[in-house]
């Protein structure tokens, strides 16, 4: 074929490549500067659209999709306020290491710089809050650089990439290149074996310990389900206790023994106190984020540190490591349980005794506690009903941002890896609903509910047209405390209780706001109706909106208050007064 | 920070993809991140496969100079990084353009002593001087510093170039 009779539009060159990086679905909203794109998608029916309604939503719901299924997330926008919605969803991905590529409409080559029409400077914009981004100049580059895009999104340390691309780019024509296998960048490629001296290594400090705990994060979840499978099989091996941080829940069984819960600010008491007190402590995956560490001088000050990680940007950034190991959380474990194998270690059997012993004590205080009454709803019940509902359905999870998040990790439980996603790292309110779309686009037929502040839930509402459009039985199970509760807990332990502007004045009535879309709205504020509710709300194949009202004074326990250590958690109300915060804790978030 | 862990001075070698915006990346990393540059300089050095290097001077206890070297290399163009000052014996050269003005008894000051520098004089005036002067910083600091009470008018100087010492690249 002769040059000419092989071109295509760029627009028409996009849609191929992201066929060709087994795209199925992409979240948008159309402008402008991608016109020709939404033209070259109308043409075809490889690719599903999902018509969003604000572009910061499209994002959240490539999250969902990407974290549920570890493939990548595509999100498509315009130009200058498209690719400016999407930034708060961007920043999110990089924090939470979620793959996503997102493209970008831009004005045409000539006029970039010329303060053009919904012209905005997107690559200088998301340069920080990107793994990686690029300004496609020429129609030859383009299909290149998609495929690029996608091998830097989802290699290594997981994140978003942007694609900006000017309208000229998308309209002139070339020939495609299709994707080379097995890419080979020219400078980025993150090392995911191990180097097996270190492994050695690692298998004698773990063999000789006497009081270990495994901490382990996201990067399980990001290395894929293969992980979680090899580092449940390690535990077991070994016998040690594990704990998971927020963003790894579910890379461990939550109903095995050997699970302490989730660790960290709002950990629990095992969780904490066997990280302070051990003696060599297993990091797989996790970043030692300061909701872990508390006060880092005192953070697990007796222990030699194992890290894992695939970044080695993670390792020896807020504390130091005794064996910091590069490389992929799987092939670790693959090669940590074949060196354990191997040598059929003898484990001081005495101490892991005593230890274990230990930890049962701190069990045994059982802080997660909390009483129901007859009159109102704690929202720890709540969740409490609503896993006893759910658990044998195939069910995901997502949350938006606040106490009814943390009531969420340390109720909810999960038994595997990719059904739990939060906002971790930003903590961005409104994050859950549109994630939840992207889940269930994923997974249509499973239950994916976002438990919901009544806060946060009002940042991406207008969603609801979307779930209504694309028929999504999307459950949306709201803790309605009346409050931006965390907020005002932080107010009420750091601010004498002046609850300036915590108060969410003029709610809507969730249960009308839910059938104006054509969803179905429920409410309860009795204990007594609750379960009642949460089946109903099981049935309906429909999204459906759940105003849970709940005790608008409840408070979420363990805390750990910013800058403390971990043995000064607060177990609950009555511990504040004993407990005045430090002038240095005050001014962390 | 522990009181061993005392801020000291690294010299940074980094080869990158000669693209827009790379240098935005390198600078953009070091600002967000709030770690400081001391002098800072770039330019292609290699034609064939279109790669710049550039040369950071940085200052940071031993813990922040590990994450600025494993934050630069998570850079997506970034192809190598050095730390210089760890890996043995370097050299550091800067180059400096200095104008002095003057006449009679300063001006004659001033040539003597960039012969004693070994500045070369690369435009002369009946009433001012540039010299050019190369070397290790602290040299062209010295020299700077000596303009000064002479008619220093304008410096330019082109921050910090580096290698290792021996036949081993980079
Ligand atoms: C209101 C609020 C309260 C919070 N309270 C808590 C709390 O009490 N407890 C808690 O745990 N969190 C809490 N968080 C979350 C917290 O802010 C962090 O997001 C979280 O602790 C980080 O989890 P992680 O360490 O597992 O790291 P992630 O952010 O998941 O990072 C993953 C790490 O694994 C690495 N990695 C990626 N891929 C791989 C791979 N293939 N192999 C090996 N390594 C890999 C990455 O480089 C990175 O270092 C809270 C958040 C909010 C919003
Ligand atoms: C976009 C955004 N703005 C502000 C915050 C700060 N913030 C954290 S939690 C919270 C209150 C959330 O209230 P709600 O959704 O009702 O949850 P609750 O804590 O009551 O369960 C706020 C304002 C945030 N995390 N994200
Ligand atoms: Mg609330």
């Amino acid at each position: 074929m002769k040059p000419e009779e092989s071109a295509t539009t760029g627009a028409d060159l996009l849609v191929k490549a992201l066929i060709d990086e087994e795209v199925e679905v992409v979240f948008g909203y159309p402008g402008g500067a991608v016109l020709p794109i939404y033209d070259s998608l109308f043409k075809q029916n490889r690719l599903r659209h999902i018509l969003v309604r604000h572009e910061q939503a499209a994002v959240h719901a490539a999250e969902g999709y990407a974290r549920s299924t570890g493939r990548v997330g595509v999100v498509l926008v315009t130009s200058g306020p498209g690719a400016t919605n999407a930034v708060t969803g961007l920043t999110d991905a990089l924090m939470d290491s979620i793959p996503i590529v997102c493209l970008t409409g831009q004005v045409p080559t000539h006029l970039i710089g010329n303060d053009a029409f919904q012209e905005a400077d997107t690559t200088g914009i998301t340069r920080p809050c990107t793994k990686h981004n690029y300004l496609v100049k020429a129609v030859g580059d383009l299909a290149r650089t998609v495929h690029e895009a996608f091998y830097v999104a989802r290699s290594g340390r997981p994140g978003p990439v942007v694609i900006d691309l000017p309208k000229d780019v998308l309209m002139n024509k070339h020939e495609y290149e299709a994707p080379k296998k097995p890419v080979q960048h020219k400078s980025y490629r993150p090392q995911v074996k191990p180097d097996p001296k270190k492994i050695e290594e690692a298998i004698d400090l773990i063999q000789a310990a006497k009081r270990p705990v495994f901490y382990t994060g996201g990067g399980v979840i990001n290395s894929g389900p293969k992980a979680s499978k090899l580092l449940t099989q390690f535990v077991h091996l070994t016998g040690f206790p594990i704990t998971n941080t927020l963003m790894g829940l579910g890379a461990f069984p939550a109903s095995d023994k050997q699970f302490l819960g989730m660790l960290g600010m709002h950990g629990t008491y095992e969780a904490n106190l066997a990280m302070y007190h051990c003696d060599v402590l297993i990091d797989i995956g996790a970043r030692f984020d300061d909701r872990i560490t508390g006060k880092l001088s005192e953070f697990s000050p007796k222990s030699k540190k194992i890290h894992v990680d695939i970044d080695p940007s993670s390792i020896n950034k807020n504390v130091r490591v005794d064996l910091p190991i590069v490389g992929d959380a799987a092939h670790v474990l693959e090669e940590m349980i074949r060196v354990w194998k191997a040598r059929q270690p003898r484990l001081d059997q005495k101490a892991h005794k005593a230890w274990w012993a230990e930890i049962e004590k701190w069990r045994g205080r059982n802080c997660l506690a909390y009483k129901q009454d007859k009159e109102t709803i704690k929202p720890q019940f709540a969740l409490e009903r609503l896993y006893h509902h759910i658990k044998d359905h195939d069910h995901y999870i997502t949350t938006e941002v606040g106490q009814h998040q943390m009531w969420a990790a340390q109720f909810l439980k999960f038994e595997q890896p990719n059904h739990w996603m939060t906002s971790g790292g930003l903590g961005t309110m409104g994050y859950g609903f549109p994630a939840a779309m992207g889940v269930q686009i994923a997974h249509p037929d499973a239950l994916v509910i976002d438990v919901a502040g009544e806060a946060s839930i009002m940042m991406n509402i207008q969603e609801l047209s979307t779930v209504a459009q694309y028929r999504l039985p999307v459950k949306i199970f709201i803790l309605n405390n009346q409050y931006m509760g965390m907020v005002r807990q932080w107010q009420e332990l750091l601010h004498g209780g002046r609850y300036s502007e915590s108060y969410m004045e003029s709610l809507p009535d969730f249960v009308k706001l839910a059938e104006a879309f054509g969803a179905v709205g429920l409410r309860t504020g009795n204990p007594s109706e609750l379960d009642g509710v949460i089946q109903e709300m099981i049935k309906i194949k429909k999204p459906v909106i759940v105003d849970v009202l709940v005790d608008k004074a409840e408070n979420c326990f363990p805390m750990i208050p910013s800058g403390a250590a971990h043995y000064d958690m607060l177990l609950g109300p009555n511990d504040r007064a004993e407990k005045p915060i430090s002038e240095e804790g005050m001014v962390l978030v | 920070m522990s009181p061993t862990e005392t801020a000291s001075r690294h010299t940074i070698s980094i080869l990158v993809d000669n693209e827009p915006g790379i240098l935005a990346r390198v600078v953009g990393l070091f600002s967000g991140r709030g770690y400081n540059i001391e002098s800072l300089t770039v330019a292609k050095t290699n034609e064939k496969e279109n790669l710049s290097r550039i040369t950071i001077v940085t200052a940071g206890t031993p813990m922040v100079i590990e994450q600025i070297k494993a934050q630069l290399d998570r850079l997506v163009p970034v192809h190598r990084v050095r730390d210089l000052t760890l890996g043995g014996e370097h050299v550091e050269r800067e180059l400096a353009l200095v104008k002095v003005k003057g006449t009679g008894e300063k001006r004659v000051e001033a040539l003597r002593l960039a012969d004693v520098f070994r500045a070369k004089v690369i435009d002369a005036k009946s009433d001012s001087f540039v010299f050019e002067v190369t070397g290790a910083s602290d040299k062209v600091d010295t020299f700077i510093g000596l303009m000064e009470g002479l008619g220093l008018i304008d410096v330019g100087r082109t921050g910090i170039v580096a290698t290792t010492r021996g036949s081993e690249a980079i």
